[in-house]
């Protein structure tokens, strides 16, 4: 990561038009992308991750639109573009997105191969023969087995987890300086998800990209995120480096996010979940959004919105526990001292044991 | 947990099932054999195409089984049975699917989506009698009795993740088929719905068999998990001995791969991979041997030896 920004967004609001009504999906969000960063944005379902997303690729659905703010990249006012031509040479080129399903991303009927140079002859105006080496070429990159034989091969063929990584080739084939995982995992049984996310992070070190990762599943961006954004009701209710958010989080919905890490779950007992729902996109709020479920709301919090608050130079949370006014109020006890009690578990499961030998074979290995 | 080890409720021998017939013939799952024990929550595992629906369907009825036996209460129910044992393994044995979305009728009002199973089988005295079992379910699981004539697409996924459960639990099942039934679900409605299940655990003394992937879950829902890799079980043990003591190379490097949630801990963590050739089956033929009582993996006569020594290790280290 650099301390260069590739892309700023200020103040964004995000509407659509349904029925006759509007639903305010992004509510005042801004947000820096560091240069080759992998930056996770995380938060429950409907709060806004995809569409915050799409904004930057324009990829909108006809309904939406950008009410207030601005985004901007590499000089270029992105909330300004309205054709479909103004961003060709963005969307793919420069940002590119990964969605959940691979199939959808995929033309069925066309070879794994084909489809992949025929991006490299769009984008990179290689000839077909060149494309067809580098199309082989990143399909290896992406941990496919005998990718040369399997370049004739159709999408029904592959297993989920290879379908996923022909995607990611797919998006990697026009070298986009920003990728955008919308939750590439979800789908996919735990093998292939950390395959995956092991990848990503090889081809990032590779290829110089910046990521952007979205998930509901804080527990899956630990090992990938150098920081993470937390959404709630459409706004970024907290932002720092993915230590401050696992070890020192300060706003109670990500006390709440944590809390519901089935890892912390005592045997026989109950899992935690957040009680209530969302408030609804279309009313205005008033006050903090998450007051109404938050076991340690504040009168100030159904009154008044609350500021972000700066916790360090990269740590911000909006809540009003950090107004110097406020009581001195200690997170849940189910999710302080996180990392001894992970230390705890896997001792016991004799996997931090068994791993340290292993490396001990390696370096043996390595003389 | 009050499971009682000697009542099973469930036993597959050598069960295989596959699909097709002659050169088209694809064995999808063989030798399984495991018992699941009344009131327990038994917890398949394995990556995608290993065929935990195939075995979950085959105990419904759904999917025909090319060899062996399925027996439930100790009767063998995949042969062909009389018309009343047949209304009577429907109903004691429901299932909760995957997806939420796909597996409701969308032009059924919630009233009849729960009701259907009643009104097959007549099980109500009077439509009062089936109301009242109804709003007492929809109140259950957490919905409101107003929701009753509303249409499947008005709920969220959660909501309609409740549906589905009322619709198999109205039936007082003895057994529950679950199949990744949270996997669709945020993180928060699938604790919601996880400690549903495990409520009616409870007051029911319902049976679970758990199909899923995220074994972060698995772990905190299972009293014991088999781990299927290629239509075979490869072990079988209780939760925390399965966690604690992973024999097989495939359970390694399926454990290896669950996230842990610390940055510091996740960024060392390695994940282990599964080469099936680093076995050599071609002398010493491999069994699901029984390592440590309830401790079962596949192996073969060195391995075993190997697995045996490692468990002995284990024991003399912890105590
Ligand atoms: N085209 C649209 N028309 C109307 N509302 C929309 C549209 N697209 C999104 N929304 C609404 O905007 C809100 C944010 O949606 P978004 O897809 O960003 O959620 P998300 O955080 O990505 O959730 P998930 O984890 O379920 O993907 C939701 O309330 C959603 O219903
Ligand atoms: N009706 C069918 N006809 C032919 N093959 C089938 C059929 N149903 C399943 N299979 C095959 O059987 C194997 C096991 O499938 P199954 O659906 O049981 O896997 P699973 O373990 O449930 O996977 P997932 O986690 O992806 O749901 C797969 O190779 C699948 O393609
Ligand atoms: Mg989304
Ligand atoms: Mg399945």
């Amino acid at each position: 990561m650099t301390e260069k920004s590739i892309l700023t967004v200020k103040d964004l609001s995000v509407g659509f038009h349904v029925r006759g009504r509007e639903l305010k999906a992004i509510r005042n969000v801004s947000l820096e992308l560091k240069d080759q960063e992998t930056l996770a944005i995380v938060g429950e379902s409907g709060s806004g991750k995809s569409v915050l997303t799409k904004t930057f690729t324009g990829m909108l659905e006809q309904n939406g639109y950008i009410s207030h703010g601005t985004i901007d990249y590499d000089g270029q006012r992105l909330s300004d573009l309205k054709k479909d031509k103004d961003w060709e040479g963005i969307r793919g080129k420069e940002i590119a997105t990964i969605f959940q399903d691979p199939m959808t991303s995929l033309d069925p009927i066309k070879t794994i191969g084909s489809q992949i140079a025929e991006v490299v002859i769009k984008h990179q105006g290689k000839s077909k023969k060149e494309a067809k080496e580098i199309a082989i070429d990143l399909m290896d990159r992406t941990g496919i087995p005998n990718a040369a034989a399997r370049y004739n091969e159709y999408p029904f063929e592959y297993s989920g987890g290879m379908r996923q990584r022909i995607v990611i080739a797919i998006a990697l084939a026009c070298h986009p300086k920003v990728l955008i995982c919308d939750e590439p995992t979800t789908a996919l049984d735990v093998t292939i998800q950390a395959q995956i996310l092991e990848l990503i992070k090889e081809l990032q070190k590779d290829y110089h990209f910046t990521t952007i990762f979205i998930t509901h599943d804080l527990g899956v961006v630990a090992s990938i995120a150098d920081r993470i954004a937390v959404m709630y009701s459409g706004e970024i209710i907290e932002v720092g480096t993915c230590r401050e958010i696992f070890y020192d989080p300060r706003h109670p919905y990500t006390w709440s996010l944590l809390s519901s890490l089935p890892q912390l779950a005592q045997k026989g007992g109950e899992l935690y979940s957040i009680p209530g729902t969302p408030p609804s996109l279309y009313k205005d709020i008033k006050g903090d959004a998450f007051a109404p479920r938050n076991p340690f709301a504040m009168k100030v919090d159904f009154e008044a919105e609350p500021p972000m608050f700066q916790v360090s130079p990269t740590h911000f949370a909006k809540t009003w526990l950090l107004d110097p006014r406020a009581p001195k109020v200690e997170k849940p006890a189910l999710i302080q001292n996180l990392h001894e009690r992970f230390v705890k578990t896997l001792e016991r499961d004799n996997r931090l044991h068994a791993e340290t030998e292993e490396m001990e074979a390696e370096e043996h290995d390595g003389k | 947990m009050t499971v009682n080890k000697k009542d099973v409720l469930l036993s597959l021998h050598d069960l295989e099932i596959s699909f097709g017939e002659g050169k088209q013939k694809f064995v999808a799952v063989q030798d399984v054999n495991f018992d699941i024990y009344r009131g327990e929550t038994f917890s398949l595992v394995g990556e995608s195409g290993s065929g935990k629906t195939t075995i979950g369907r085959a105990i419904l009825g759904i999917n025909p089984t090319s060899h062996g036996e399925i027996d439930f209460n100790g009767h063998q129910i995949n042969k062909k049975l009389s018309h009343q044992e047949e209304q009577e393994v429907t109903r004691k044995i429901q299932m909760i699917f995957q997806d939420p979305s796909a597996s409701l009728n969308e032009r059924a009002t919630i009233d009849y989506i729960i009701s259907e199973g009643l009104y097959n089988f007549h099980l109500y005295d009077s439509e009062e009698d089936r109301l009242q079992k109804v709003t007492k379910i929809i109140e259950e699981v957490g919905l409101l009795p107003e929701h009753l004539y509303r249409y499947p697409h008005e709920f969220s996924g959660g909501q309609r993740q409740r549906i589905g459960i009322a619709r198999a639990l109205i039936m007082q099942p003895d057994l529950v088929v679950a199949d990744e039934p949270i996997s669709a679900l945020d993180v928060s409605i699938r604790a919601q719905v996880l400690n549903l299940l495990k409520k009616f655990q409870r007051e029911s003394n319902l049976t679970y068999l758990f199909i899923a992937h995220d074994l972060s879950v698995v772990r905190f829902i299972s009293d014991r998990i088999a781990v299927i890799h290629a239509g075979r079980i490869l072990e079988l043990a209780d939760t925390e001995e399965l966690f604690t003591n992973p024999l097989h190379p495939y359970t390694q490097s399926l454990l290896s791969a669950v996230p842990i949630p610390d940055p510091e801990l996740a960024r060392e963590k390695k994940l282990v991979v599964y080469d099936t050739n680093m076995h050599d089956y071609s002398v010493d033929k491999p069994k699901f041997v029984e390592v440590k009582p309830g401790h079962f993996v596949y192996c073969n006569a060195p391995e075993e030896a190997h697995y045996r020594k490692i468990l002995e290790e284990q024991g003399q280290l912890t105590k």
